[in-house]
């Protein structure tokens, strides 16, 4: 099969201001009786673009993805598909088709019926039906169980037939609710990237609901961080990891260190924050001014740990002592005590099988960290 | 495993015959040569001859089985539309008055049932006999199958319906595509219930019914207050053989079902 790398790393159409979305949520709020679900959302969703809808449970994400399939309607709002707005149209007329998280297989169908339900439901002639339910029994991998009942089949083929059924009728848009979450860790590894290969295959759009963020961002293009019914940040997988906006989305996604402290000073997009171990020294287009409050994000993985002082002054350290070690094979975590009692994570790569003399308990270390290693966060 | 003591045996032994002695002497004397019901002489099987010769006892046996099939199904219906508003519609006002109303004829006693019927009837002048017989039946039994169906649907996962729906079939279509053959068993047995308790009931149909409409168990009662004779207890025998059988059966199937349900799913697991 030809590589898919090309295309998705030149798929970028929310940047360019010319192309119009395809899914738009304009000023969508979803009440249900005194709880506000999706708070005056506005978002916009690009054709054949792998979008993933993040958050905690209760945070909207599913409540939004069930309006776009037609099983809520908005309290007030404009959901747009291709040009319609399709807030009044029923589930079974939406061009919209939805795996569910339960999977939902009828059970009293076999594996066969069940992708061919949605077909049948169209009026389709049979000899079409059964081409399409074989081809779709192809494309999951399930051709010798088409005859099976669903109680017949383990988790992991239940879920493909589950997208099997979803895809059968070529939806413009396939919504997806915690699609792996039913499976083991090795099993949904697997599929995230079968996924990410159908949708690329199929040029279709798929939306997708998940609180699992490793999941989120190995196969989307974008990802909204959703918080409270509103969209904290809608950005891909890097910029979220590598430029959260808010202290939210820094700690939502990924483990992260934050330093808090005063702005000593601000010109020119670069910023010197004075916190109690740091002198942090950092760009930042944000407008800071000297003696407000500011916040520092930086990763674990991208402080360094070192037995002497780093030889170049510029760059931002402090002492501190090793007061935890975590071994996780690929790598190894280290929280280090600073002067001032503040615990900072970080993490080394274990690229080499043994390492001479490691770093052990209790042994004084330098941290540091190049200015452009982490983020100030707006808050 | 605990052990068979003399307690446990005893109190089985009793238990079993406090339920099934007064049965099993009934059937034994349905075979019994003599008229005389207490007194045993002989193995005949006369009564089940000169039953089927007794055109009144079979009369009231075809007007019960006629009852019993037309208000079971009747019943079915009704109960199971009530059960699915109850169950999915369960913000609308006054819902837990409809409920309560819904379950109150289960523990009304059958005479108020009966009477406030039979009001009915004289009030707006409609003539006992089949049809209010079946129609009183149809009240009476509705709810049972309404709470057979709605313990059913409390359990039922509402997305395989919002599949449906999602995948383009109108809620009708839903409905009797999905939601129906997926329920069908507990409709099935809140048939069965609405049937047998049609097919035994005295009080509400001595109320409601007419000339020329009794039912077996009403007759049955009539013929035994002249005296119990051998012929009785032969079609409560006959009776008792076909309840029997219907709970054999239906137990031999659901057990069935469940060891196939356990079956496929070890397959299913160990051949992933």
């Amino acid at each position: 099969m030809k590589s898919l790398g090309n295309i998705r790393r030149s798929f970028t159409p929310w940047a360019d201001p010319q192309s119009k979305p395809y899914i738009s949520f304009k000023n969508v709020t979803k009440k249900f009786g005194d709880f506000t679900a999706v708070d005056d959302l506005t978002l916009n969703i690009y054709h054949r673009e792998f979008f993933a809808l993040l958050g905690a449970s209760g945070c909207g994400k599913s409540t939004l993805l069930r309006m776009l399939a037609g099983f809520e309607r908005p309290t007030s709002g404009e959901i747009i598909l291709d040009g319609q707005d399709i807030a009044g149209i029923p589930p079974y007329k939406r061009p919209v088709n939805m795996m569910f998280q339960s999977y939902a297989l009828f059970p009293h169908m076999t594996v066969e019926r069940n992708i061919a339900f949605g077909l049948r439901q169209d009026g389709m002639p049979k000899a079409q039906i059964s081409e399409r339910v074989a081809q779709m029994l192809k494309l999951v991998k399930l051709e010798q169980f088409a005859q099976r009942k669903p109680q017949q089949l383990s988790g992991g083929q239940r879920q493909r037939v589950a997208l099997a059924r979803s895809l059968a009728k070529r939806p413009k848009v396939l919504l997806l609710d915690e699609p792996l979450g039913a499976l083991d860790k090795k099993l949904r590894e697997e599929t995230q990237f079968e996924l990410m290969d159908l949708q690329q295959q199929l040029g279709l759009t798929f939306v997708v609901v998940t609180h699992d963020q490793e999941e989120a961002m190995t196969m989307a293009d974008r990802i909204a961080v959703m918080s409270h019914g509103k969209v904290v940040q809608v950005a891909t997988p890097a910029e979220i990891y590598e430029a959260p906006n808010s202290r939210f989305v820094a700690d939502f996604i990924g483990d992260v260190n934050i330093l808090e402290g005063k702005v000593k000073s601000a010109d020119n997009g670069r910023v010197e924050i004075a916190s109690d171990d740091f002198t942090v020294r950092t760009l930042s287009d944000a407008r800071q001014s000297a003696g407000s409050s500011a916040a520092f994000a930086i990763r674990p993985e991208k402080l360094r740990i070192s037995r002497t002082a780093p030889a170049d002054p510029s760059v931002n350290a402090s002492q501190g002592e090793i007061w935890d070690i975590g071994y996780l094979g690929d790598m190894t975590v280290l929280h280090v005590r600073l002067p001032s009692g503040k615990v900072v994570k970080t993490s080394m790569l274990n690229a080499q099988r043994e390492v001479e003399n490691p770093i052990g308990y209790d042994e004084k270390v330098w941290v540091s960290f190049a200015e452009t290693a982490g983020v100030v966060l707006r808050d | 495993m605990p052990s068979w003591s003399r307690f446990n045996i005893a109190s089985i032994v009793l238990g079993f015959a406090f339920l099934y002695l007064p049965i099993v002497l009934l059937v034994i004397f349905s075979f019994n040569e003599s008229k005389l019901v207490t007194v045993w002489a002989g193995f005949s099987t006369k009564w089940y001859v000169a039953l089927f010769h007794n055109q009144g006892l079979l009369d009231a046996a075809w007007v019960t089985i006629r009852v019993s099939l037309i208000s079971a199904t009747v019943a079915t219906v009704l109960g199971t539309m009530a059960a699915l508003a109850l169950v999915r519609y369960t913000r609308f006002r006054g819902r837990l008055l409809f409920s309560g109303m819904v379950y109150a004829p289960l523990v009304m006693p059958e005479v108020i049932t009966g009477l406030s019927l039979l009001l009915l009837f004289v009030a707006i002048g409609f003539d006992r006999g089949f049809w209010t017989l079946t129609l009183a039946h149809i009240t009476f039994t509705m709810c049972f199958v309404a709470v057979v169906v709605q313990s059913r649907l409390l359990s039922f996962d509402r997305s395989i319906e919002e599949a449906a729906l999602d995948l383009g079939a109108t809620p009708l279509r839903t409905f009797f595509e999905v939601t129906l053959p997926i329920i069908a068993p507990a409709v099935f047995s809140g048939w069965v219930l609405a049937f047998t308790l049609s097919l035994d009931d005295l009080v509400i149909s001595s109320f409601t019914t007419g000339p020329g409409a009794t039912t077996l168990p009403m007759k049955i009662y009539s013929q035994v207050r002249l005296g119990v004779t051998p012929e009785i207890n032969a079609v409560c025998t006959i009776l008792i053989a076909f309840v029997t059988i219907g709970v054999v059966v239906a137990s031999v199937t659901t057990k069935r079902r469940e060891v196939q349900r356990q079956r496929d799913e070890q397959a299913a697991f160990a051949g992933r």
